[in-house]
């Protein structure tokens, strides 16, 4: 049976208010014992694993981080989701299928670790499905051509990538590790999306236009995934003093501009930015101001897709009910079953 | 076995919404051990939510073994793990600190000797 937290137990009738107080000491006493080994932990650069003290608002920003991490996973297969039909050839579907099939797996690592930390994981599908929660803008835009399919893999997982190898030392054990299984299955994802790109640039005219049409929708977009600018995320300086976050958003933005400026080149397509050019004093590229009103405006739900892919989550999962609630039932009716047998047989 | 889960929202014995997610959802949670080949130990992978165990053996298949990451698998219902208290760490783990005649680094006599 599962242990619950003494508080939750109604205190005997009998007991006196010196052991409330008594009681209450404890808890104290508990919480600064744990809130020194935490602090030494993080101190130290070791990890906090499920069951260790750790503060409220670790436990919230985390859950709240991972959960969001989760969702956009499982949105995140909606756009390509939408092209697994009309991919170009049968080689191109299975690839297609697999990385969206990843991407639920993902999904479900990164819910594993949200439970860890005590939040059941219905209320965290409740929360996605009553649109409580948020998740990765980038999905609220639409894949209009086969060639955004090509961009979302390079520039969308690869941005992706980018914010999650550094996650892979977060301070929380299963998140830490969650990440190191994801980030084990993107590179693939990133490849794929980059190659499809290259076939569509070495293609007709056409598809070349294809192909730079995509990378001009994707290209801010993308960078914006790794979220405001530094002096408008103030959240984040508390999540990198906590060891979750080990680089600011923008340190990770110009690591991953500085990473796709000569993969663009290979691809023989221009990345839509006039400002873009080689800093040679600070070492990387100087790129120009991204559109963060778009932005913001997008998270409030104002992007294009934002009412379509919450609709069509909430669709797939209330279609889902009977299946999760059938096999619910003949587990039970299968244990009845086995209660019963050891009943009689004993 | 213990008494057969009535329902999704079951009231465990006290009155209180369990706090433990693994009772409150409608499907148990499992952790899951994967064995990556032959001669080695099953390893945690991670856990997942299923109706029952064939249910949890096929789902982790999908979910830990995409490419090839495993030879076999075990679910274990999450609630039947008994854990060591993570608090108790200093007292309960003590008795093997201190104690380096355990290891064969302690004995250093015999360097230079081939073999030893
Ligand atoms: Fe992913
Ligand atoms: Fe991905």
């Amino acid at each position: 049976m599962s242990t619950q937290s003494p508080t939750l137990h109604p205190v005997e009738e009998t007991a006196a208010t010196e052991q409330i107080s008594e009681d209450a000491r404890a808890a104290a006493d508990e919480a600064r014992v744990g809130w020194e080994r935490f602090e030494q932990l993080i101190a130290e650069d070791k990890r906090v694993e499920p069951r260790d003290w750790m503060p409220d608002n670790y436990r919230k920003t985390l859950v709240r981080q991972v959960s969001q991490h989760a969702h956009s996973e499982i949105i995140g297969m909606q756009p390509e989701g939408n092209w697994i039909t009309r991919a170009p050839s049968l080689k191109r579907k299975a690839v297609l299928m697999a990385k969206v099939q990843d991407e639920a797996g993902h999904g479900l690592y990164l819910y594993s670790a949200a439970e860890t930390l005590g939040t059941p994981r219905d209320e965290l599908y409740e929360q996605l499905y009553t649109g409580k929660a948020k998740y990765s803008s980038i999905f609220n835009y639409p894949a209009r051509t086969w060639a955004d399919i090509g961009a979302i893999g390079w520039l969308v997982d690869g941005a992706a990538i980018t914010n999650q190898v550094p996650l892979c030392r977060a301070s929380y054990g299963p998140y830490g590790r969650s990440m190191v299984r994801i980030c084990k299955e993107e590179s693939f994802h990133q490849r794929q999306g980059w190659e499809i790109l290259y076939s569509l640039s070495h293609g007709t005219e056409e598809q070349k236009q294809m192909a730079q049409n995509a990378v001009d929708r994707f290209y801010g977009p993308a960078l914006q995934m790794f979220g405001p600018p530094d002096d408008e995320s103030p959240n984040s300086r508390q999540s990198m003093a906590w060891n979750i976050k080990r680089f600011s958003n923008d340190e990770l933005r110009q690591r991953f501009v500085d990473m796709i400026v000569p993969q663009a080149e290979a691809l023989g397509l221009r990345l839509p930015d006039p400002e873009l050019k080689w800093n040679e004093e600070r070492g990387h590229y100087d790129y120009g101001d991204l559109d963060w009103d778009e932005f913001f405006s997008v998270v409030k739900g104002n992007g294009p897709l934002n009412h379509q892919r919450l609709a069509h989550y909430r669709a797939a999962r209330d279609n889902g009910a009977w299946v999760r609630e059938a096999a619910a039932a003949y587990a039970a009716k299968q244990q009845q079953t086995e209660y019963d047998a050891a009943l009689l047989a004993a | 076995m213990t008494k057969p889960e009535q329902n999704a929202e079951q009231i465990p014995d006290g009155g209180v919404i369990a706090t433990d997610p693994a009772d409150r959802s409608l499907w148990p949670l499992w952790e899951v051990f994967v064995r990556s080949s032959r001669g080695l130990s099953h390893v945690h992978a991670g856990s997942l939510h299923a109706p029952d165990a064939s249910m949890a053996l096929r789902n982790a298949r999908d979910l830990y073994t995409r490419r090839n990451e495993g030879t076999s698998i075990w679910v274990v219902p999450t609630a039947e793990i008994a854990a060591s208290d993570p608090d108790s760490k200093g007292g309960y783990f003590e008795s093997a600190q201190g104690k380096a005649y355990r290891h064969a680094t302690y004995y250093t006599q015999s360097e230079g000797v081939p073999h030893l």
